[in-house]
């Protein structure tokens, strides 16, 4: 019995996890916008074609891809939440955040904004927005895109909402929370990037379109933090590294730039570019 | 909109095209669920069998157990593993997460207290007498085992079904240990989650077809070994 429980452990563990090509792939946590609009898709054939490496990522909040850096579960990280980022390399998690690339967030509404709030700045649409009590989905995750959320109320020295009716915590990736706004005429704050993914979804009639745009509060950096060998011994570093040459260099950085859908850019490459 | 005429349409397309995405996340369900089930049940066979068989104290706390085990959500046992086999988790050497052999892990945690539980139910409605038959035509240690087994098959069998339907359906477990990869640990529900919050419903409907297809496939071989069994 003991022989048969030891063949079929060694089974499970060896058989089906293909450990050993893992020398030359690197791990990453990210984001759902990069996933989901595509970006990494586009990204990791080139990469495999330039250095060989396999790319494989999961996409998840910034918030559960920063604890995925603290556990070692990943070698480098791609997320869009600059101060939780810094203190995550401060605590010593992670060395070297690089910025790569950014877009930019948008509030998202029907289009014959109920709230009135078309054009106006980002502080003054929250306030309205709370004033007439109109339906706002929010992340609700801890990702960037929340996190970012809820400096925009603090800097609109407005009590940010949290159990009010019309305030709906989603608590699922981007996309979901676009199709729950849509679901219930409301508005949301969303990055570009997926905004442009959702309208090609739509066939280019989405039932939200863009209400807020263009405040310099509105800025979403996207950088790549790599995992302190320090702290987590397992960590390929040289491979992050190598991603991170990759991704600042010149031709890569175009490249993200000429990412787009619907004839849309979906993100602005502005690493410090590394010549040759 | 018609998510379901479209879906049921992208599903036979999805098939025919052979859409290399979609046919990994079907591959990687098939090998996963099956070494989950093969596995558990070759853990949880002799053990339900045990348990079902032999009065021992403390049984009836430990069959509880196991029935409560029952109700355990998929994403609590995701949980669970993922604490044990992150790289700071006792089992973190092993480099399981976001492998398939995490997910494996996973499943046959998730579904040993189900094919325990019904197994020891199998066993314990079998005739009484069948153990002093047994004994009388001189079988004992593993023939007695094997014999209990194959008299309560159908029973035991509809535990396993249940259990592969469990394994089959789960999303918890795929999502938090496999991390959703795509080509290494996506599989049909995890893929369908991703379709759904991408906002690609169709594609997430014709996942959810083919799935379900699967099901149907395994249910009847199931039904034709009954039959001629």
């Amino acid at each position: 019995m003991k022989k048969i429980l030891l063949v079929l452990l060694s089974f499970l563990v060896f058989s089906c996890g293909k450990i050993s090509d893992n020398k030359n792939t690197l791990m990453m946590a990210t984001t759902t916008s990069t996933d989901n609009t595509g970006l990494l898709d586009y990204l990791a054939p080139r990469l495999k074609k330039d250095t060989g490496m396999d790319l494989k990522w999961t996409a998840v909040g910034t918030g559960k891809a920063l604890a995925m850096g603290r556990n070692c579960d990943v070698d480098i990280l791609m997320v869009h939440a600059p101060a939780a980022e810094k203190e995550f390399v401060e605590k010593g998690f992670g060395v070297k955040r690089t910025e790569i690339m950014y877009n930019d967030f948008v509030i998202i509404g029907p289009a014959n904004d109920p709230a009135g709030i078309s054009g106006k700045s980002i502080n003054i649409a929250l306030n309205t927005i709370k004033k007439k009590k109109i339906i706002f989905a929010s992340r609700g995750d801890n990702s960037g895109t929340h996190k970012k959320e809820k400096t925009l109320w603090k800097a609109s020295k407005i009590q940010a909402p949290e159990k009010e009716k019309w305030y709906i915590q989603t608590g699922q990736g981007m996309l979901n929370t676009i199709n729950i706004a849509a679901e219930k005429k409301g508005y949301t704050l969303t990055d570009r990037g997926t905004y442009i993914k959702y309208e090609s979804t739509m066939k280019g009639n989405p039932p939200l379109k863009i209400i807020v745009e263009g405040d310099k509060n509105l800025i979403n950096q996207y950088s790549t933090i790599i995992i302190n060998k320090d702290k987590c011994g397992k960590t390929k570093t040289e491979l992050a590294e190598k991603f991170n040459t990759w991704i600042t260099s010149e031709n890569i950085q175009k490249y993200i730039g000429d990412f787009k859908l619907l004839n849309k850019k979906l993100f602005t490459p502005n690493a410090a570019i590394q010549k040759k | 909109m018609n998510f379901i005429s479209q879906g049921l349409i992208e599903a036979v397309n999805l098939i025919i095209s052979g859409n290399s995405e979609a046919l990994s996340a079907i591959r990687n369900t098939i090998e996963v669920t099956t070494v989950s089930i093969i596995t558990a049940s070759a853990l949880g066979l002799p053990a339900g069998f045990m348990l079902g068989y032999f009065d021992f104290p403390g049984k009836k706390f430990i069959r509880t157990l196991f029935d409560t085990l029952l109700a355990m959500p998929t994403v609590v046992v995701g949980l669970i593993v993922y604490a044990f086999i992150t790289e700071r988790g006792p089992l973190g050497g092993m480099e399981m997460l976001f492998e398939k052999s995490g997910i494996i892990l996973g499943q046959v945690a998730l579904i040993l207290p189900i094919i325990i539980s019904l197994t020891a139910s199998a066993i314990e409605t079998l005739d009484p007498r069948l153990h002093s038959t047994l004994l009388s035509l001189g079988a004992h240690g593993r023939r007695i085992i094997i014999t209990g087994i194959v008299e309560a098959r159908f029973a035991i069998l509809a535990g396993l079904v249940t259990a592969y339907g469990r394994v089959l359906s789960e999303v918890g477990v795929s999502m938090m240990v496999g991390g959703n990869i795509k080509w290494h640990t996506r599989t049909i529900t995890t893929a369908i989650a991703l379709e759904t919050g991408k906002g690609e419903f169709a594609l997430g409907m014709a996942l959810g077809i083919v799935l379900l297809a699967i099901g149907l496939s395994v249910n009847i071989a199931l039904l034709t070994l009954k039959r001629k069994a």
